[in-house]
């Protein structure tokens, strides 16, 4: 999702270009710095991975280091996959990666050969909104933003498990259907943080989805 | 992260020769534990033997009424199957209370067997730490240590193992399977797997370098009431301070067999027989339970911030216990 401006800007250009406006003021302070060594911009081997994501099939030779959620952002550009922490605590790299949610962020893109990734650019787009993403926009069901993508995708990997009768830390009976209630959806997304503490409004945005009464 | 070589493994005796062939390699499987500490130069390996695809990602019955649970079962798979929630409800119980759906979707068997510790100290690189640099020292001793061991450890070291599943496997009597770079397999207790730190705490289990897990093994179902009961600090995907794994089995009032291990206390899931059997005849009363804590709280030692865990896991032990007593 990425809706352009009447005069052709998008968001993200605003912000680049206006991140690129504060590195040039602060330029001459950085004149005697040292350049700092970075390992990760050494040439070493590549490794071949094929994998479909959004339905498209990428052959790649790829540095064995990269991370799914970099692969995504940095080389493909498909940038609505947050990178928030790297370590896997708040959920914003949430992608569906053979319709199961995964932090894209802890696992390399080499260890997913033949498999088929989802990001929130594939379940829907700006005309054409997935029902979690509508959901989401009509609960308002965030307000910076950040973490939405990632906790899109992983209501929808949640609510695929509640349907296929995982059970979680708070269902009582591990012999009964899954109940689709707020306690349940609440244990089931912790993995998904939110600074804002939209969680009222996702927890009802899910709700809808689910075809449960809000 | 450092630059390292990458391979695919296609068999797991083939994934236990590339370790022999390459000193400092790791293997990767979930990679939701060793990716995390790659990226802050903790781990530092410098070729990795991906074995996801080694066909060890099935649980199957095994004849005397167990199941053998292959070592790349994910998390949330364990938890979900059916004859593990009938048959071993502790299990599933433990794997959920741990960590975020994302990270069990991921997550396998051996991995969270093998997890490393969440010590403050050994994830922070500017501080000495034992397990992370041998001889460096230990921050935790004299530092922030509430959520360190009371049992089990050494002046070297006083970090816990973090894993929720270890400490069901502990009290289930699961078996550790394994094959080596000969083609060598063995089975390896639960109980024998992880090492107390002593006076090298960066060895951690008694596997050998080459040495890979292919799966565990669960004895016949135990019955009984089955609780795990984790106390955090918060209600969910957060470590234990301290955690019960409780079976017990009753006849009438009579507790007939018990088994009891803990999580949050020590560098491995904690199990002490003969507490346990302090149950066994009686009919699980306070004065049954407080016996049990007694022993097993008779060299526990706190380190300032952590002297609270004593009296919390007398009190969950009391709370968990009363829990089954009442269920059954």
């Amino acid at each position: 999702m990425n809706p352009e401006t009447p005069d052709g800007y998008t968001r993200r250009t605003v912000l680049v270009t206006g991140a690129a406006g504060v590195a040039a003021a602060a330029l001459p302070l950085a004149v005697d710095a040292e350049p700092v060594a970075h390992d990760a911009a050494a040439q070493g081997p590549t490794t071949d991975v094929s994998l479909r994501i959004n339905g498209q099939l990428h052959a790649l030779s790829i540095d064995p280091r990269v991370t799914l959620l970099d692969l995504l952002r940095e080389q493909l550009h498909l940038t609505g996959s947050k990178k928030g922490c790297d370590h896997g605590q708040c959920g914003a790299c949430t992608v569906l990666v053979n319709g199961r949610r995964i932090n894209s962020c802890l696992t390399l893109a080499v260890l997913h050969e033949g498999d088929q990734v989802t990001t929130i650019e594939g379940l829907g787009e700006p005309k054409k909104l997935h029902p979690m993403q509508a959901a989401f926009v009509k609960h308002d069901g965030y307000q910076c933003g950040y973490c939405t993508p990632g906790q899109i995708c992983s209501a929808v990997g949640m609510l695929g498990e509640m349907r296929g009768g995982m059970p979680s830390h708070v269902t009582h009976d591990l012999s009964a259907p899954t109940v689709f209630s707020s306690e349940e959806m609440r244990e089931r997304m912790s993995g998904n943080i939110c600074r804002c503490a939209g969680y009222p409004n996702i927890i009802a945005a899910i709700r809808e989805v689910a075809g449960v009464a809000t | 992260m450092r630059a390292f070589t990458f391979e695919r493994a296609a068999t797991p005796a083939a994934a236990a020769l590339a370790m022999q062939q390459h000193p400092g390699a790791r293997f990767i499987a979930g990679g939701t534990n060793l990716l995390d500490l790659m990226k802050l130069d903790i781990e530092q390996p410098t070729h990795l033997i991906d074995v996801n695809r080694l066909g060890l990602d099935r649980i199957e019955a095994l004849p005397d009424g167990g199941l053998k649970i292959g070592a790349l079962v994910r998390n949330s798979d364990l938890a979900a199957d059916a004859r593990v929630r009938r048959g071993h409800p502790l299990l599933s119980r433990a794997l959920l209370s741990g960590a975020s759906a994302q990270l069990r979707n991921k997550a396998t068997t051996a991995g969270n067997l093998l997890q490393r510790t969440r010590c403050f100290y050994f994830y922070d690189t500017t501080k000495p730490c034992n397990k992370r640099t041998p001889g460096s020292g230990c921050a935790a001793m004299e530092g922030f240590n509430r959520i360190h061991a009371i049992l089990g450890a050494s002046a070297q070291c006083i970090s816990v193992h973090s894993s929720d599943m270890a400490v069901a496997l502990r009290a289930l009597d699961a078996q550790v399977e394994t094959v080596s770079a000969s083609g060598a397999v063995r089975r390896i207790p639960i109980a024998e797997l992880h090492r107390l730190p002593g006076s090298t705490p960066e060895v951690e289990t008694v596997l050998a370098p080459d040495e890979l897990i292919t799966g565990v093994t669960l004895p016949a179902p135990l019955g009984g009431v089955q609780l795990y009961r984790k106390v955090r600090d918060r209600a969910s995907y957060a470590f234990a301070l301290v955690s019960v794994a409780a079976v017990v089995v009753r006849e009438g009032r009579t507790v007939t067999a018990a088994r009891l291990a803990f999580g949050g206390l020590a560098a491995k899931p904690w199990r002490n027989e003969e507490a346990e059997r302090r149950l066994i005849g009686t009919d699980g009363g306070a004065q049954a339970r407080d016996a049990v804590a007694d022993l097993l709280l008779a060299d526990a030692r706190g380190h300032g911030h952590n002297d609270f865990k004593i009296p919390l896991l007398r009190r969950t032990l009391h709370a968990t216990l009363a829990q089954a007593i009442e269920t059954t």
